[in-house]
């Protein structure tokens, strides 16, 4: 008896210490990822990199500034299409939605948070760039403003949830009408949560590459406008990694530790502003 | 009696038609309309997404029907498409990284949940969100630059010196290949699998663990005996959802597979995956009948995922359901 009591606390500790091993092996690779980004980007990167343009391949030096303002002005675009999708979608699922046309939409959702990438390229491919006929920012901005709407949806409508019903009822017994009371005191209430989901979606945008591909292509110089072709960080990692040039390779460590800075930031952000209620929402 | 019936309907509707106006002058009836009208966007971008997948293919489609699916030659050259090269490569890698990621990511995922101290599993939990949020490409540049190199140089020809006589473990050593996109997907769906996991064991009720140790189980018979059979669905599920991402993952793919559509049965050997080729060839393609075929490529990926996903869903929904039934 006391052999077998032994043994099934050995087991205990066994287990306890494999289980362990396997978390602890999978936090080390955001650890690995960290350090070697930081030692090998950290050496290329330089004031010149957030100021210039890419040089002709064989001259040193050069930067990605285009690609940082392209990303910003596809963010922008995204964001302009996933936001009021999202939000007010998610306002919908939480206050006004019956309930077999909130499932079908919630589903919906599910469905299209689960698109691999690439075919919300190819989406955005024969919306956009088959029409114009050319590659184009519009059609990147589009490709990752759908790929926002399930985020942004989800964490507004969770967090609209999260608010006390005893907020709502108070304010319709003052006289509010509904809608009144979602505006002014329900979403107010909510607005730090929505704005830190809607951060966090387009944090995970920033970082796709395979919806970029054939919708704002690439572009070495300046992308002017709205219907042109435009370089952009991680379409640049992309182009520069698989090149055979050492110096291609610096700049794409570059280019990986500021977007990768920029990602782990909002989701640092986010968790700080948001205390333990982030780990719910980000499932 | 059955015309007070009909005068009560009669006031009841006219109620209802004066409350309708009533609730439309205070805007609730506006504001009701336009929060509809944006979630069915939502439904209305979903079915143009796979209305336009199912009509840019048609060409494809028309020309090599469900042939195309079970032919191995892809040669744009002479415009012959069959996709078996790609779905070979997406199903093998997809495979060899769940084979990876499932043993740890569950094993995680238990030691988060019920093994470690609350204040240790909150810490390491932030962690591997973050881990979930770093962008594929990062991945891909980092598995090029590391990974690739240690396949090429150690663990391949250690794999060949002692098992090569399997034929998964032969032929030529470049680093990329099979392997190595395998080993990168495993790495990037744990972190899905563990936070997924992790959630549905935390919603397996506390009685259920008390009652085990009350009978004198250890923290481990408890969980293995009890807690992880109660969520074994919802497992399966976080599971298939780290599948359907698996198969769906572009990048890092596509930066270590070797890009090369041959089918082998060496796990060394380049290969190519369905994300990858599109990724790859998109741009490129210069007639019709090329496009449309990498369309229905994508639309192929596109039918495996929504599968895949559909029933990850209902499974960790039953799980939860299963939970929150309990007294």
């Amino acid at each position: 008896m006391n052999y077998r009591s032994v043994w099934r606390k050995s087991v205990n500790a066994v287990m306890f210490s494999l289980t362990g091993i396997c978390a602890l092996a999978v936090v080390s690779v955001l650890v690995f990822i960290l350090g070697y980004l930081v030692w090998n980007g950290g050496r290329a990167i330089n004031w010149d990199f957030f100021t210039k343009l890419p040089t002709p391949v064989g001259e040193t030096g050069g930067g990605m500034a285009n690609a940082i303002v392209g990303s910003a002005k596809l963010l922008l675009l995204a964001a302009l299409v996933g936001v009021p999708v999202g939000f007010i979608g998610g306002v919908y699922l939480a206050e006004f939605g019956g309930k077999t046309f909130s499932f079908l939409v919630r589903y919906t959702t599910d469905l299209l948070n689960g698109v691999p990438s690439i075919v919300m390229g190819i989406f955005a491919y024969t919306m956009i760039v088959l029409p114009l006929q050319h590659f184009s920012t519009l059609a990147g901005g589009l490709a990752l403003g759908v790929m926002m709407i399930p985020i942004a949806v989800r964490s507004t409508e969770e967090f609209l949830r999260a608010v006390p019903q005893s907020l709502r009822e108070g304010a319709l017994a003052l006289g509010a009408s509904r809608w009144k009371a979602v505006a002014t005191v329900v979403i107010p209430a909510a607005f730090r949560g929505i704005l830190t989901g809607i951060m966090l979606a387009l944090a995970r945008v920033a970082g796709e590459t395979a919806p970029l591909l054939f919708t704002s292509f690439n572009n070495r110089f300046w992308s002017h406008g709205w219907d042109q072709p435009t370089a952009s960080l991680p379409v640049m990692i992309f182009t520069y990694a698989i090149a055979p040039y050492d110096d291609w390779h610096r700049q794409a460590w570059a280019a990986g530790l500021v977007l990768l800075g920029l990602v782990l930031l909002a989701n640092i952000t986010a968790r700080v502003v948001l205390g333990r209620k982030l780990s719910s929402a980000a499932g | 009696m059955a015309s007070t019936a009909v005068a009560v309907g009669g006031a009841l509707r006219q109620g209802r038609v004066r409350a309708f106006f009533l609730r439309w002058r205070s805007g609730d009836e506006v504001a009701h309309l336009l929060t509809l009208i944006f979630a069915s966007t939502i439904i209305l971008l979903t079915v143009l997404l796979v209305f336009e997948l199912y009509r840019n293919s048609a060409l494809a489609r028309d020309k090599y029907g469900w042939q195309f699916l079970f032919t191995s030659t892809w040669d744009p050259v002479f415009e012959k498409f069959g996709a078996l090269p790609f779905i070979f490569g997406t199903v093998v890698t997809s495979a060899l990284g769940l084979l990876v990621a499932v043993p740890l990511g569950v094993g995680a995922a238990i030691f988060l949940a019920e093994l470690a101290p609350p204040r240790i599993s909150d810490a390491l939990s932030f962690v591997i969100e973050l881990l979930a949020a770093v962008p594929s490409v990062i991945y891909g540049l980092l598995a090029m630059f590391t990974l690739v190199p240690l396949l090429r140089n150690v663990v391949q020809p250690f794999l060949k010196k002692t098992l090569g006589f399997l034929p998964f473990f032969q032929g030529p050593n470049y680093g990329v290949g099979l392997l190595a996109a395998g080993l990168i997907l495993a790495i990037m769906i744990v972190p899905f699998i563990i936070s997924i996991s992790r959630e549905v064991l935390l919603a397996v009720p506390v009685e259920q663990r008390e009652a085990a140790l009350a009978l004198g189980a250890t923290r481990w018979e408890s969980t293995w005996k009890v807690v992880v059979p109660f969520a074994r669905a919802g497992i399966l599920g976080s599971i298939f959802l780290a599948m359907a991402r698996a198969l769906g993952e572009t990048m890092a793919v596509t930066m270590v597979i070797g890009n090369d559509p041959k089918i082998t049965s060496s796990l060394f050997a380049p290969g190519y995956s369905i994300a990858a080729v599109i990724a790859n060839e998109f741009t490129e393609a210069t007639s019709d009948l090329y496009i449309s075929a990498l369309i229905e490529l994508g639309l192929v990926l596109f039918i495996l995922t929504f599968i895949l996903n559909g029933l990850a869903r209902l499974l960790i929904l039953a799980t939860q359901r299963k939970g929150t039934a309990q007294p």
